[in-house]
């Protein structure tokens, strides 16, 4: 934040203008916003609070805290709220530690390395709906899948990955999503270190390892948090991709929060169900908001 | 540095940046690859890398979906999004780069809080809002909900970059005269256009592949890309032939446009931070 400071407001009697004028500019995003962000907040909200389910009008009215009490002794909630967790910090790991990884391989300069690179990012070109129909039907379909037809080949039994070991694959089809956002970022940050500062260490006769550790690895620390909180925004609520491959079954094994409420709300109707998911979504959402902002706006601006 | 790197580190590199690049892009590989298989061949088994192209596949995806519509929906929803966006964030960013306050910080990190909202927990709400206005299914509805999802991370993004422009270029432009609105067109957006540029294409990419909101608000008349293919999955999903030749078709646009403009993008997606 110290670079905000720097630049000093014009002195004296304008000072007064100024700061009207950087409110003015600045109130139309704010303004809608706070709009954006508090109305349906407080319509969830109310919601949460009634009787109300699409299908069954007779039921309506306060509920006080029942829609509440009924999800969160809803052994259906804590597994998605785990299954939320594991996925996203699955595929943090998964992205973080290989992208940092990749980031320094595609550093090395190799034949084609321009190509390679464009092929490696490509997957973040991808939309969701796309990648997860592409996984679940070209690549792992039991039968007719490639990995299928390469595990054969091998004198293997193929596995139906999406039945046998659900959540496991719908975390690699999103980390195969996000690695490549991850290499993009951190490959970037890894090209920036100084020549110099490299070619000292290397003249100090550090090892590869050492070199990666001491010098590498602390200068990835703002990319690493961009990373970090870019991707965790986009997984706490991944949806397509269980959408399309196991609809969040068998029962709730791949069910996350997003997909749970969803299909409380769209497919079942509940409302009010559905809006008390979606407060305690907002409340989880916001917990790691407070760590991740934190964190991040530290590393950003130092 | 690599002058000195010995010739079987180069060629263990050499194999194993190919070797990764060719595993996480083989499964777009094969999608193009069957996208001009006849069903038959798409099923084969084992699969087939060699066969005669076809492009009955897209023929009959054209023929049973207006692929143009969906597209045009796309479109018109991604630039119209980026576009409000980039016109409200320049303001607010101008705002907070050159003319600081106590609370600025405190804003920034509000604003972004604000993307943290998870789109699930306001479904409802969003969706009977949409209802009640007559925006739903609609692209002006889709384009606000996009636009809205974005500018948190827009304002952000464009604040680092405009922080990169030095201060004292800006108040020479004022001496001279320059209003403050001269100054924000004239001066700082020529010098800020690449970050602006960036900003814009990471925001393209997001609605272009934005499925929440997409699915869960439109159906016929302003579906966009993301719901033309959630229509080919299940229960024709064994069509790998139309399958794929769908799905290429869905993400090739975006995905020409991400080669093309990688580089200028890699400075937006970093903040300017990371450079």
């Amino acid at each position: 934040m110290q670079a905000v400071l720097e630049h000093s407001p014009p002195a004296g009697a304008t000072v007064q203008t100024a700061k009207r004028t950087g409110f003015l500019l600045l109130s139309p995003s704010v303004l809608i916003l706070l709009v954006w962000s508090i109305v349906p907040l407080v319509m969830t909200l109310w919601y949460s609070l009634q009787n109300y389910n699409l299908v069954d009008p007779t039921l309506h009215g306060f509920a006080g805290i029942d829609n509440y009490w009924y999800l969160l002794t809803d052994p259906d909630f804590l597994h998605a709220l785990l299954n939320t967790l594991v996925l996203v910090a699955g595929v943090l790991v998964i992205s973080i530690g290989g992208g940092t990884l990749l980031a320094v391989l595609y550093d090395q300069e190799f034949f084609g390395r321009g190509i390679a690179r464009i092929m490696v990012i490509s997957p973040f070109f991808i939309m969701p709906t796309v990648s997860a129909l592409l996984w679940k039907n070209l690549m792992l379909h039991p039968i007719y899948g490639v990995y299928s037809a390469m595990m054969r080949a091998v004198g293997l039994t193929p596995i139906d990955w999406l039945a046998r070991f659900p959540l496991m694959t719908v975390m690699m089809i999103v980390a195969w999503e996000w690695l490549p956002f991850a290499v993009l970022i951190l490959l970037t940050a890894v090209q920036s270190l100084d020549g110099e500062q490299r070619e000292a260490a290397r003249m100090d006769a550090a090892g590869p390892i050492a070199r990666f550790r001491y010098i590498i690895l602390p200068h990835l620390g703002r990319a690493i948090s961009v990373v970090v909180m870019i991707e965790t925004i986009y997984l706490l609520t991944i949806f397509a991709e269980i959408s399309v491959t196991t609809a969040g079954g068998p029962g709730v094994a791949s069910t996350n929060l997003a997909y749970l409420i969803y299909s409380r709300a769209l497919l079942q109707f509940d409302v009010g169900g559905a809006s008390a998911g979606g407060v305690v979504a907002i409340v989880i959402a916001n917990i790691v908001a407070i760590f991740l902002v934190r964190a991040v706006a530290r590393n950003l601006e130092a | 540095m690599a002058l000195k790197t010995k010739t079987s580190t180069r060629i263990g590199v050499t194999i194993l940046g190919w070797g990764i690049a060719l595993w996480l892009f083989f499964p777009i590989f094969w999608m193009i690859l069957t996208s001009f298989k006849s069903e038959v061949q798409a099923i084969s088994t084992p699969p087939k890398l060699f066969f005669m192209p076809t492009l009955s596949s897209y023929a009959e995806v054209f023929e049973r979906a207006n692929y143009w519509h969906f597209a045009l929906n796309t479109v018109i929803v991604s630039v119209g999004a980026t576009a409000i966006a980039i016109a409200l964030a320049v303001p607010a960013a101008y705002s907070m780069a050159f003319m600081p306050s106590k609370r600025t910080r405190g804003t920034l990190l509000w604003v972004l809080s604000t993307r943290m909202l998870p789109p699930v927990g306001v479904l409802v709400p969003i969706y009977i809002l949409a209802r009640n206005t007559h925006l739903l299914d609609t692209c002006t509805g889709l384009a606000i909900v996009d636009m809205l999802t974005n500018l948190p991370i827009i304002v952000w993004m464009l604040y680092t970059f405009f922080r990169e422009v030095p201060a004292p270029i800006l108040e020479a432009g004022r001496m001279d005269g320059a209003t403050r609105w001269q100054e924000m067109t004239m001066v700082l957006l020529p010098l800020a256009l690449p970050g602006i540029a960036s900003t814009a294409l990471l925001s393209l990419i997001l609605c272009w592949n934005e499925a929440f909101w997409s699915l869960n608000l439109t159906s016929s008349h302003a579906a966009p890309l993301t719901a033309f293919i959630a229509s080919f999955s299940s229960p024709e999903g064994l069509f790998f032939g139309k399958l794929s030749a769908a799905s290429t078709l869905a993400v090739a646009p975006i995905l020409v446009f991400g080669w093309i403009s990688q580089k200028q993008l890699v400075r937006g997606l970093t903040f300017g931070a990371v450079k």
